[in-house]
């Protein structure tokens, strides 16, 4: 089962994953439009490109915004799941050994105590956003099923992964459901709201190029301020 | 009931219609039909078919429902935090919904849509800033707007307001000869204050061709001639066109694109006939969206901007006090506190923070900033059409509030407030909670600031 669940199904899930969401990136800008979305992309495309990645940059440094700055709770929940969903998929050791496996060569890896560290903060990140969900009004009333089915997927991997990683109850069981659900995510990422792993940065980019193209991006000395 | 007397999907086309809709007092009527008003669920899924593409349909799927949008909303802290007042609910609860359903809605679903529409987003854009992706739900809110006129589900005041401008190319009804008569008269008025003031028609290859409001020539002429007074205190070779002069879009409050269309080329068009080197626009927010900003798309014009450079106001107020072409009397500087309404139209849209900043620094002695400011600033309470639909007032008063405290945390009794919108909010916010303040546009501050240069000066008795 785990031979099948890290061989062949590996594979299909990272296709899916990485396929999937070049397709859906691709379709993203295929699908803009210069006169419905009212912002003349190609003749001021380096003013634009300045901003989508002064906007991008800026939502990924913690503290980086007025947003971030004033929902701190969120700011930190949010910071430590995503650190820990980006880091740990790619750097842990034992997912190195599988890249070895595969192609001869591995990346880097995590020494065990950060990735450990790491985990446990993801999970807490989570944790904090789930309490969100349920503790605020104004977030309460967006919550739907769906919301719950994508914060429970993506943080299942790092649960099973620890309790396996800790050797708890039965090793081959909770390895098992750490394979499976990491790779339900990869697979369903570019058919739910996971697609924002890519969209992001297209959403996020294009309102940057949206300000610096349209909205007053020449008028302003620097940079939109965010 | 398909199509009512008064609302229907027909937009407004002569005189006649226009003035039995302005007739039917208070839309009484036209609300009543309105109830009884088909959908065309055929019409809307093509609609949405051809014109929600990659970045509204993104926008819509990938909201993480996070409600990090809702401390952004104004609306939302005004009114007591209420969960529905949150702008991802607002528009998940009604594009959102129109958009999964295909179209497939009722009259009453219509009729919810264009409560939230008009009178719970008055399309600041200010969310866009506060989301993790971007998503502006202002943008999506006017493009809703659009879709709820094409069903002929749109306030009374806005199908009136976009009806004016098919009707008189202008948001009010002035007629060419109006608007001429106007300038002549203004300029008549003036002169003998101002020795060689004049107000300029259609002259050709001008340096500069203004565009105003029209309920500037409608019901503050004055305003004309302090526009006429300050470029001729400034040595501006300028002019005014005969028709194009309207720069006011209500027809982008009432999403009735191809009015918008309508009006934004007659500017362009004024503006290819006389070449100005540039065109400045007057102390109106969302005159210069319309015109400035989101016209040149409205036009098919690729480049995405007007066919000549087109400044606001308060930009060549800047640069006129920058250069010296106007000098300020240092004892006639503002002494008292003195606070600025920033407009989203054109600070938080169009980057012109700075402009009203340096103005300041000119005229004000005691410039204090309101909390918060320049791009992340509060909507005056009344943007987007919200000021001018009877049926909302009350939650346009609520509205107010905002911008109330936000003056009293100042500290100050005057506020300027460079834009038509923001100036209404203000005053009807002085009228509904009585604070004690007092609002001004730029221009008249500017004429009893001035230093007027000897050769304009009135001859000594």
């Amino acid at each position: 089962m785990i031979a099948f669940l890290t061989g062949p199904m590996l594979w299909v899930s990272l296709l899916v994953f990485f396929g999937g969401l070049t397709v859906r990136a691709v379709l993203y800008v295929r699908g803009l439009s210069w006169k419905l979305d009212r912002v003349a992309y190609k003749p001021h495309m380096a003013l634009g490109m300045r901003g989508a990645i002064h906007s991008i940059r800026c939502w990924l440094i913690p503290g980086g915004t007025y947003g971030w700055r004033q929902q701190p709770f969120m700011a930190v929940g949010f910071f430590l799941f995503h650190i820990g969903a980006i880091l740990l998929p790619l750097f842990l050791l034992a997912h190195q050994e599988l890249i070895k496996m595969a192609f001869g060569f591995s990346l880097p890896t995590l020494p065990s105590g950060v990735a450990d560290a790491l985990t446990v903060l993801a999970i807490i990140g989570g944790f904090m956003l789930a309490i969100r969900r349920i503790a605020l009004p104004e977030v309460r009333i967006l919550t739907t099923p769906y919301d719950w089915f994508i914060l429970g997927i993506s943080v299942a991997p790092f649960v099973t992964g620890f309790i396996a990683r800790l050797h708890l109850g039965n090793y081959d069981f909770w390895l098992t459901c750490h394979i499976l659900t990491g790779e339900a995510v990869l697979i369903l990422a570019p058919f739910t709201k996971l697609s924002h792993i890519v969209l992001f940065f297209m959403s996020r980019g294009q309102l940057g190029m949206d300000y610096n193209i349209k909205r007053g991006g020449a008028k302003r000395e620097t940079a939109f301020p965010w | 009931m398909p199509q009512g007397t008064f609302c229907n999907t027909t937009p407004i086309s002569s005189e006649e219609e226009l003035k039995a809709l302005l007739g039917d007092k208070g839309g009484a009527q036209y609300y009543e039909e309105m109830k009884e008003l088909d959908v065309n669920s055929d019409a809307i899924a093509k609609l949405l078919e051809d014109t929600c593409q990659s970045r509204i349909r993104t926008w819509l799927e990938i909201c993480a429902h996070c409600g990090m949008c809702a401390d952004s909303c104004f609306l939302y802290r005004v009114n007591d935090r209420d969960p529905k007042q949150v702008p991802a609910y607002k528009i998940q609860s009604t594009l959102g919904e129109l958009v999964k359903k295909k179209g497939k809605v009722t009259n009453e679903f219509m009729r919810h849509c264009v409560d939230v529409a008009w009178s719970q987003c008055t399309c600041c854009n200010r969310c866009g800033m506060y989301c993790p992706h971007g998503i502006d739900m202002g943008v999506m809110f006017s493009y809703l707007r659009g879709i709820l006129n094409s069903q002929g589900f749109v306030p009374w005041e806005m199908k009136i307001g976009s009806g004016m401008h098919r009707v008189y190319n202008a948001q009010m009804d002035v007629t060419t000869e109006d608007w001429i008569d106007t300038c002549e008269w203004m300029a008549e008025e003036y002169e003998e204050e101002w020795p060689g003031l004049e107000i300029p028609i259609d002259k050709e290859d001008a340096d500069i061709m203004y565009t105003l409001n029209a309920r500037e020539p409608k019901h503050y002429p004055e305003d004309l001639a302090e526009a006429a007074i300050l470029f001729h205190l400034a040595g501006e070779n300028w002019t005014v066109p005969s028709t194009g002069w309207e720069q006011t879009s209500l027809s982008m409050f009432a999403g009735d694109w191809a009015a918008c269309k309508m009006q934004v080329e007659s500017v362009y068009n004024a503006i290819e006939k006389l070449r100005p080197k540039r065109v400045i626009g007057t102390e109106c927010g969302h005159a210069h969206r319309a015109t400035v900003i989101e016209g040149p798309y409205w036009a098919g014009r690729e480049d995405g901007l007007p066919p000549a450079p087109y400044i606001h106001y308060v930009e060549w107020v800047a640069e006129a006090l920058r250069t010296g072409k106007i000098k300020i009397d240092p004892e006639k500087k503002i002494k008292e506190p003195v606070t600025l309404q920033d407009s989203c139209n054109y600070v938080r849209n169009h980057g012109l923070a700075k402009a009203t900043r340096e103005i300041m620094s000119y005229i004000a002695e005691d410039f204090r900033e309101m909390g918060p400011n320049r791009e992340h600033n509060y909507c005056c309470g009344g943007g987007g059409g919200f000021n001018g639909i009877g049926k909302y007032r009350k939650e346009r008063n609520k509205a107010l509030q905002t911008k109330r405290d936000q003056i009293l945390a100042t500290g100050c009794k005057l506020v300027i407030a460079p834009c038509h919108n923001c100036w209404d909010a203000i005053r009807d916010l002085e009228e509904e909670y009585e604070i004690g303040i007092r609002w001004s546009f730029l221009k008249p501050l500017l004429i009893k600031m001035a230093i007027v240069p000897d050769h304009l000066k009135l001859p000594e008795e």
